[in-house]
């Protein structure tokens, strides 16, 4: 079997909530124990509601928030161990795409050098000449005219604005993409372009990617596997066929349930199922107790 | 209308400033008179008042008779002066320590923040009165002195817009490209942030002038044969019934500057506004969204 690119352990990210002035205090863990691998020119999927830990874990695994226990492991180097520059030089093969594109780009940036800036940074192709050229090549990759370096981002749609990010993203030639959902502040015309850009990159590139998303209708044309994340933890992980064909979670169960169907009289079919589901599972016994997101910790 | 009039306004008050400002740094190189040669002869003469060089007192003379509007021209160089090197001053520091609050936050925000809070506890003028006591008056003292107190002003605003950005996702993106703290702070953060930061200080030039005049007016400011506006009100204000211009003009020159100034700020906020909208105010109290705070006048 192959060397996974990204594994992670275990990893456990609680915020204090509360305390102070004699209140107790409260620890929120957002990231609850979680652990997945991503194999190389793989796509995880790693879906769940708002608030459920996905952007969390995200953050964690980038490191721009440091997480309370857990191990990172990327490209066999252990993330959370190194420190400064060091840290900074073994991330640079993994980057992230943001959800919203409004505000991901430096509005006072032009598009050249929002996506030049990961090649100053690390001093990877030193010389604007060889620099604007790379641009260039990144702008034509995402579909961009690649004239359009000089002007800044609010010159640009919210698509544009999006594939400009992904330009960005690509100009460190990364082995893994996490995209923290990418589309979800797109409209929907737009956003089958951009998961459809999404897949030729992983194609073209033999990218791995973690894909978050908040339901399962767009991740199924793109991810190979599928973990459904909720209060902070993992509930189920597995292949994409068998998240959809046999899922074993109800979770998972509702969040298939919750894809609508565009056509209305399959659409009542599958609500009229779901009520029915519903039913049953209130009569029987509760087939999951719902995890506590909040531990209490009554200081002394 | 509204806007073309207030653009109006705005014009007349930068010309105003021009004008000030090149007849300030032209009486330097040549004057009709000179700004510190007593005249017995000529003492409180009223505006228009025939002399013996090559232009009347224009604006008079003052109680050992020099001309007026030269020595209203010297103290506006002191005046401006000091202004603009107050404001650079205690603008840069308050900078300085606002982004360092608002970027590490913990301890060291705690730190600088309560500082902030104890010198806005105490009365300014308090604190300049008892330094320039004890370090006796001189000009530089006394920028030092109003860049103490007012540092903070500019600690405040710049902390707190950069509490704003810090939210920003393209800051978090340039910490994932592997920004160091520097290049964060200082090629994505304070671009987004100088233009607010600039209105304030623009704000706060007006303040350091009547500060100083406030000073001078109380004689721990500019000392005489040297002049300042404050300094030419304070000394004029015993010949208040006989000679009127004494204390009109340099009290004119106040105000049209401070004015002038004021309505450059606000011109220059309403053009930022977008980012820079309810992050100045006063700096005690800052609106958020969501609370009831004044509308502000549609565009």
């Amino acid at each position: 079997m192959t060397e996974p690119i990204l594994e992670v352990t275990g990893l456990t990210k609680e915020f204090p909530i509360g305390g102070g002035f004699g209140r107790r205090k409260e620890t929120l863990v957002a990231v609850d124990d979680v652990s997945f691998s991503v194999l190389p020119g793989e796509v995880l999927g790693l879906v769940g509601e708002s608030g459920s830990g996905k952007s969390t874990t995200a953050r964690c695994v980038m490191r721009l928030i440091e997480p309370t226990r857990g191990t990172v492991r990327f490209a066999g180097e252990d993330l959370l161990a190194l420190r400064g520059p060091r840290m900074r030089r073994v991330r640079r093969g993994m980057q992230m795409v943001f959800q919203d594109p409004y505000s991901s780009l430096d509005p006072r940036m032009k598009v050249e050098d929002i996506i030049a800036e990961g090649m100053v940074i690390h001093h990877v192709r030193s010389g604007a000449a060889a620099r604007r050229a790379r641009v260039r090549e990144l702008l034509e990759l995402v579909g961009l005219r690649p004239d359009h370096l000089t002007r800044r981002p609010a010159n640009f749609s919210g698509g544009e604005r999006q594939r400009i990010g992904i330009a960005r993203a690509l100009a460190l030639d990364p082995r893994l993409l996490i995209c923290d959902e990418p589309v979800a502040s797109l409209d929907v015309s737009i956003q089958a372009q951009i998961l459809n850009l999404f897949k030729d990159l992983q194609q073209e590139l033999g990218l791995s990617i973690v894909y978050i998303a908040h339901d399962l209708a767009t991740v199924r044309h793109l991810c190979d596997r599928i973990a459904v994340m909720r209060d902070g933890r993992i509930q189920e992980i597995g292949d994409r066929d068998q998240i959809y064909g046999a899922p074993r979670s109800e979770y998972t169960k509702e969040l298939i349930e919750a894809v609508p169907i565009p056509d209305p009289i399959r659409q009542r079919e599958k609500q009229e199922r779901g009520a029915a589901l519903r039913r049953a599972a209130k009569a029987g016994p509760p087939a999951e107790v719902p995890t506590p997101a909040v531990a209490k910790a009554a200081r002394p | 209308m509204r806007t073309l009039w207030r653009n109006k306004l705005v014009a007349i008050a930068a010309g105003f400033l021009v004008v000030l400002v090149i007849a300030a740094v032209g009486s330097l190189i040549w004057s009709p008179f000179d700004p510190y040669t007593p005249n017995v002869a000529m003492r409180n003469q009223p505006p228009m008042t025939a002399s013996d060089g090559p232009i009347p007192h224009l604006l008079g003379t003052d109680p050992l008779g020099r001309d007026l509007l030269v020595r209203l021209l010297q103290g506006a160089r002191i005046s401006l002066g000091i202004g603009l090197l107050s404001v650079l001053v205690s603008g840069t520091f308050g900078f300085l320590l606002g982004l360092v609050a608002g970027y590490f936050r913990g301890w060291v925000d705690d730190l600088i923040m309560r500082l902030v809070d104890l010198q806005m506890s105490v009365p300014s003028l308090l604190i300049a009165l008892l330094v320039l006591y004890v370090l006796g008056p001189s000009i530089l003292n006394v920028v030092l002195v109003l860049a103490i107190t007012r540092w903070m002003v500019y600690a405040r605003v710049t902390r707190g817009l950069m509490l704003s950005l810090r939210g920003e996702l393209f800051i978090e993106a340039a910490q994932s490209l592997g920004a160091s703290h520097l290049r964060t702070i200082f090629r994505h953060m304070v671009p987004n942030l100088l233009a607010p930061v600039l209105v304030l200080a623009t704000l706060e030039m007006a303040v350091m002038l009547l500060t100083e005049a406030s000073l001078s007016f109380l004689g721990l400011g500019i000392q005489p044969p040297q002049s300042s506006w404050g300094l030419m009100l304070a000394q004029g204000r015993e010949y208040l019934t006989s000679a009127w211009w004494l204390v009109t003009f340099p009290g004119l020159a106040i105000l049209l500057t401070t004015l002038s100034i004021n309505l450059i700020a606000t011109w220059l906020r309403a053009r930022s506004s977008d980012t820079s909208r309810d992050s100045l105010g006063s700096g005690v109290i800052e609106p958020r969204p969501g609370w009831p705070t004044a509308r502000p006048r549609a565009r």
